[in-house]
Order: C-alpha cells, then structure tokens, then sequence
C-alpha cells in the first residue's frame, strides 16, 4: 500500500510552456521557492539585532 | 631576522602574516551582518557537511543496500535533500551576493572562488545523478551523452562509462570542491564579509 506522502513519479514531468520558453513544474516550483526566500531574507528582521551591533561599527 | 632562514620558516612566517587568528576566528561581526541574507553562505556549508556525511555513509554500503533497505532509502534520502538545499542557499547565496557586488574592495578572488564553487557543485552534482543506478540515471547519462559528445567532451568524459563517473563523484571532485570551498571560505575570512553598498561606497 502506497504512503500518503510518497510521490508517484512513474510519468513523464509535466511541463509549463511559455512561447519558446518550456519548464518543469518542479523546477518551476524550486525557483519560485528560492526567489520567494530570498525576498523573505531582504526583508524579515533578523532577530537579536541589537545584540550583533559592535564596537567600532560604523552603524 | 635570521637570513637563512628554511623553506618551513619562510611558509610560517608567511602564514602567520597572511592568515591571522583574530581574522580566521571572529568573534565579533560587523553590524550589518545581522541580517537573513548573510546567513546563506553558512547555510550552504552546512548542506555540504550534510552531504559528504550521507555520501560518506553510501559509499560504504552500496547501491544494494540504498535501494533495497529501509535506512538506505533514508541515508539515499538525505543524500537527495542535502544536495536540494545545497544548491538553494547556494544560489540565494550568489544572488544577494551578486546584488551586493560582493567583488568589491579586494575580494574579486572570493567572487571567483565562489564561481568556481558553483560550477564544481554542477559537475559533481551530475555525476551523482548518473550514478544513481536506477532508470533516472540511465535516461540522464545516455541523453548527456550526446550533449557532451557534441561539445567534444567525449573523448575524456564518457557518462556511459559508471566507473569512471563513480570515482569522479566519490573521489575526485568532493576533494576538488572542498578544497575550493576551503579556499573561498579563508578568503572570506581574510578579507571580510562584504558590506552593503551604502555602508561600503566604492
């Protein structure tokens, strides 16, 4: 009996085709992961800021 | 000064100039290093101490036992997930770094260090793939074959040939990685985490 988390992959990948462009879904999905973190890394406050701050900094 | 000095002497007193411990070891950061995206860089080595733990561990047991075993299936698996987060913290890595201009004041040999990283990373990567010994390996190194026969590559690098793509992933390119991630890592270390380019001018 087959998990519910295991991922049949016994077919071939579905691609996403823009005009001459064409991906896989899943290499689609990994790049938006990896855009979506690191706009998250730009933006989320790194926590104990003020602990890092050292002497000498020019902040 | 003594004026003779033996080569020894020479390679520590040109270690201790070059590569001092305050500058290897910090412990202190400046304060714009309190930020998410210079976390990736280490993120990224940790993957890569993950890797060759789990490699390390298939290596000596065996395809046999990573498909057939229930903890080879796990360690296969590890494998698999190190080398996916690998390669994201790396590029999320190249991507601030490369918005950042992180080649600026004197640490053009880091950039390129970290190029050079990356495209080992792809090699040894691939390799891995094509010795997966299943039906993905087969497809990915008879269609690669082609490719690399088409670019002249063939005649020093056959993808069908799996022990000679066995001994680059396990021996030769882990040793040539590492040492370049040695290198770019002291790199770092001597000349410093990048600043931002408001903090950093230039």
């Amino acid at each position: 009996m087959r998990n519910f988390l295991e991922i049949s992959l016994n077919h071939p990948a579905h691609y996403i085709t823009f005009g001459p462009f064409s991906v896989s879904a899943g290499n689609l999905s990994i790049i938006i992961a990896m855009m979506v973190i690191f706009t998250l890394a730009l933006f989320m406050p790194f926590p104990n800021h003020e602990d890092h701050k050292v002497k000498g900094s020019k902040k | 000064m003594s004026e003779k000095i033996s080569w020894t002497g020479r390679v520590r007193s040109a270690t201790l100039e070059k590569f001092e411990p305050e500058d290897l070891l910090p412990d202190h950061q400046p304060a714009y290093v309190a930020s998410w995206i210079y976390v990736f860089g280490v993120a990224t080595l940790a993957a890569f101490v993950m890797l060759i733990a789990s490699g390390l561990y298939l290596t000596l047991e065996g395809p046999a036992w990573w498909h057939t075993s229930s903890v080879g299936h796990y360690v296969n698996s590890v494998h698999l997930w190190s080398v996916e987060l690998f390669f994201v913290f790396m590029v999320v890595h190249l991507w601030g770094k490369f918005w950042m201009a992180a080649w600026r004041g004197r640490r053009l040999a880091t950039w390129i260090t970290g190029c050079l990283a990356f495209f080992t990373s792809i090699i040894t990567g691939f390799t891995g793939y094509i010795i997966q010994s299943n039906f993905d390996s087969q497809w990915i190194s008879t269609q690669a074959k082609d490719g690399f026969n088409a670019m002249g590559i063939g005649a020093f690098f056959n993808t069908l040939n799996t022990g000679q793509a066995i001994l680059l992933h396990v021996s030769l390119l882990p040793l040539v990685l590492g040492a370049i991630v040695v290198w770019h890592v002291i790199l770092v270390r001597r000349r410093g985490v990048v600043p931002p380019i408001e903090v950093g001018g230039e």
